[in-house]
């Protein structure tokens, strides 16, 4: 599904390199987990996939479902079934929650050819899946982010997800600000969305949100590169001991 | 005279033009004392302290610039869906056959026009007063010039709660009409009204309202200035409040090559409130500029000023905005904020912001800055799938959102965020 071939790319501004030949095949129906300690170029994938400006891809391709994801903006990519649940979300005053995934959701159809999603449809389905998230009809009232708590912000991306149905998921570092019962919460809200159709790349830097939302293949990156790969016990290990011992393998 | 023979000249070449109506009435004598206001302020020049920033030569031109009209297409009139008691005036005339009956529980409604004959007292007190007390320290001759030669405006008592509102519509018909209305408005105590105003009105329009509110008294103002990109607008509001009124004035401008808004207020009762706020956007050959001046004389009132502009492909903004506190007006509260959005390199923004307090015991708090779109909330909306333009839109939306949520009505804010809304999808990229 997600195939990421020899991936470098560079900051923009500085022309410093933050990843340097990146492979990674996800595969629909799967869960992958990227670790990684602070500044491994694991936040920056996610952007790079997504579309965010200020990175320059030097080398290597990347394709969600066969098409080329470097050459669409970031709304193209949506539109083909790419999501980023962001670790910072962005709070947006003066735009109420509801409005901004209705028009979401419908330009997202739009540029697939489909029919909007008239008001009271799209009310219902959202009524139904905020009830599953705990997310009140207050908070869909509210401007977007405005005023949430990390929680809440978190389990606003959740919701997003399931309004837009994407096919590949990256989560980046969502468990990032939750305390344990929000974390599983939110861990619940995504392991709804699993289907067989549908894949899953899990950006986090602890083991602990594995627990909740179990990974088929865990990889780890440092400095730019994907240095080893396994099933989910590598996330036990990396727990366990750190990433001084994989690096050191590394090497 | 000590005027500069320059000002001098332009303000005789202008006041040649202007004559009064011929039945002035009871309005003759403040119509008298404005115009010696006029010829010894002399008419705003680009020189004037208060006039560096907006070019007033259109607006004291002798004659009006022409201003094409404008084609509204399939979209109905704003407030159209609204029950209100509809005014019109056609290029400054009024328009009896488009007008309701100037009746309204709650209300007593004239025409100034009409009215020369008739001894209307509590407006006697008003026509004019307000104007000429604001003029202390900054000049307002396009005001004094308003009240020496306006042909007509309505005059509005409140003496309870309106039925509904009152809706003064502007019609701009003819490409070179230059039109002078006078409105006051007196709310007794206890009373209350909302006045909702909309349309360009003339290819140069100088618009004065007078808005007296007793004790208790609460007034409501909303207003559009219409979508015709070639007018020309001056407009003042006079504002007195008595103890525990209120205050609250909202205005929408999208397009016109110049706008003058001006509002002086003064809190002469304590407890007072008064928020006045505006939301503009402006594409190309655009001037917009508020001015306001907020005086707190009295005890515990709180005044909010709350502005924001929009403005790309050169357009220009301008605020210019006071608050003074009186010896005396303790525990005031004064929120002033002033915030421009540059959707390109090309258009500017001007602020001057001020603060003049003299008591010790306040608190005010003014800010004033420039931004372009936040890039970060821009690749948000766009990684959910929402188009470039469409995010932008929206974004222009969330920055207006602080000036539109001034408006107490949710209806009304609504339909200003939906015209605001319109605005914007007609005028991408």
């Amino acid at each position: 599904m997600l195939e990421i071939k020899n991936l470098h790319v560079k900051l923009e501004e500085e022309g410093k390199p933050i990843l340097k030949g990146v492979n990674l095949t996800v595969e629909a129906g799967k869960v992958h987990a990227i670790m990684g300690p602070n500044g491994s170029g694991k936040s920056t994938m996610s952007y790079v996939l997504s579309g965010r400006d200020g990175y320059e891809v030097t080398e290597g391709s990347a394709t969600l479902l066969g098409e080329d994801l470097l050459e669409m903006e970031p709304e193209e990519r949506a539109a083909i079934g790419l999501f980023l649940a962001f670790q910072y979300p962005v709070e947006i005053p003066g735009v109420g929650n509801m409005t901004f995934l209705r028009t979401a959701v419908n330009a997202q159809r739009k540029a697939r050819g489909l029919e909007e999603m008239d008001a009271a449809t799209f009310l219902k389905e959202i009524r139904a899946r905020a009830k599953e998230l705990k997310i009140d009809a207050e908070m869909l009232k509210r401007p977007v982010n405005v005023g949430f708590s990390g929680g809440e912000k978190k389990r606003n991306e959740i919701l997003q997800m399931a309004m837009l149905e994407p096919k590949l998921c990256i989560l980046d570092e969502t468990d990032s600000g939750l305390d344990v019962d929000a974390m599983k919460l939110v861990s619940d809200g995504v392991n709804a969305l699993r289907s067989p159709d549908r894949g899953f790349l899990v950006i986090t830097h602890y083991q602990r949100l594995l627990d909740h939302i179990k990974p088929d293949v865990v990889h780890i990156m440092y400095d730019g590169r994907i240095i080893k790969t396994g099933g989910p016990e590598l996330a036990l290990e990396v727990e366990k001991n750190g990433y001084a011992d994989i690096r050191a393998e590394d090497a | 005279m000590g005027l500069p023979q320059a000002k001098q000249n332009a303000t005789e070449a202008r006041l040649a033009r202007l004559s009064m109506p011929p039945e002035t009435g009871w309005t003759k004598l403040p119509r008298e004392a404005a115009l010696a206001r006029v010829r010894a302020m002399g008419l705003p020049g680009s020189r004037d302290e208060y006039w560096r920033f907006s070019d007033p030569s259109s607006l004291i031109a002798p004659e009006a610039p022409r201003a094409a009209l404008f084609e509204v297409k399939d979209e109905a009139p704003v407030f159209d869906a609204m029950d209100r008691l509809r005014i019109v005036f056609v290029d400054g005339v009024f328009d009896a056959e488009a007008s309701d009956e100037l009746a309204l529980a709650g209300v007593e409604i004239d025409r100034l026009g009409g009215a020369a004959g008739q001894d209307i007292h509590w407006a006697r007190e008003v026509y004019g007063t307000l104007e000429a007390r604001g003029h202390e320290p900054v000049d307002r001759p396009l005001a004094a010039l308003n009240t020496a030669f306006a042909t007509d405006g309505v005059l509005i008592r409140v003496t309870g709660k309106a039925e509904k509102p009152v809706n003064i519509i502007y019609l701009h018909r003819s490409e070179t009409s230059d039109a002078h209305l006078h409105h006051c408005i007196k709310v007794e105590a206890g009373a209350e009204m909302t006045l909702l105003e909309n349309g360009p009105a003339a290819a140069r329009f100088n618009k004065l309202m007078e808005v007296d509110i007793a004790d208790g008294g609460t007034f409501h103002h909303i207003r559009t200035q219409g979508r015709d990109h070639e007018r020309r607008a001056a407009t003042h509001i006079f504002a007195r409040l008595g103890k525990e009124s209120t205050f609250k004035s909202f205005t929408m401008t999208a397009n016109g090559r110049m706008t003058r808004n001006e509002c002086i207020i003064e809190l002469t009762g304590d407890n007072a409130v008064a928020h006045v706020a505006g939301a503009c956007v402006g594409d190309g050959d655009f001037v917009h500029d508020d001015t306001v001046f907020i005086t707190h004389d009295a005890v515990d009132c709180e005044s909010r000023q709350v502005f924001k502009k929009v403005l790309r492909n050169g357009a220009t903004g301008i605020f210019q905005g006071k608050i003074l506190v009186q010896p005396g007006a303790q525990k005031t509260d004064g929120y002033q904020i002033s915030q421009s959005l540059l959707l390109d390199g090309d258009s500017q923004f001007l602020a001057k912001p001020e603060l003049e307090i003299y008591a010790d015991d306040v608190a005010c708090s003014h800010g004033s800055t420039s931004g372009a779109i936040d890039e970060t909330a821009l690749f948000y909306l766009r990684s959910r799938g929402v188009p470039r333009s469409e995010a932008t839109d929206l974004l222009v939306l969330s920055f207006l959102a602080e000036a539109i949520e001034e408006i107490e009505d949710e209806g009304i804010r609504e339909e200003i965020v939906g015209r605001m809304a319109g605005w914007l999808s007609r005028h991408r990229g």
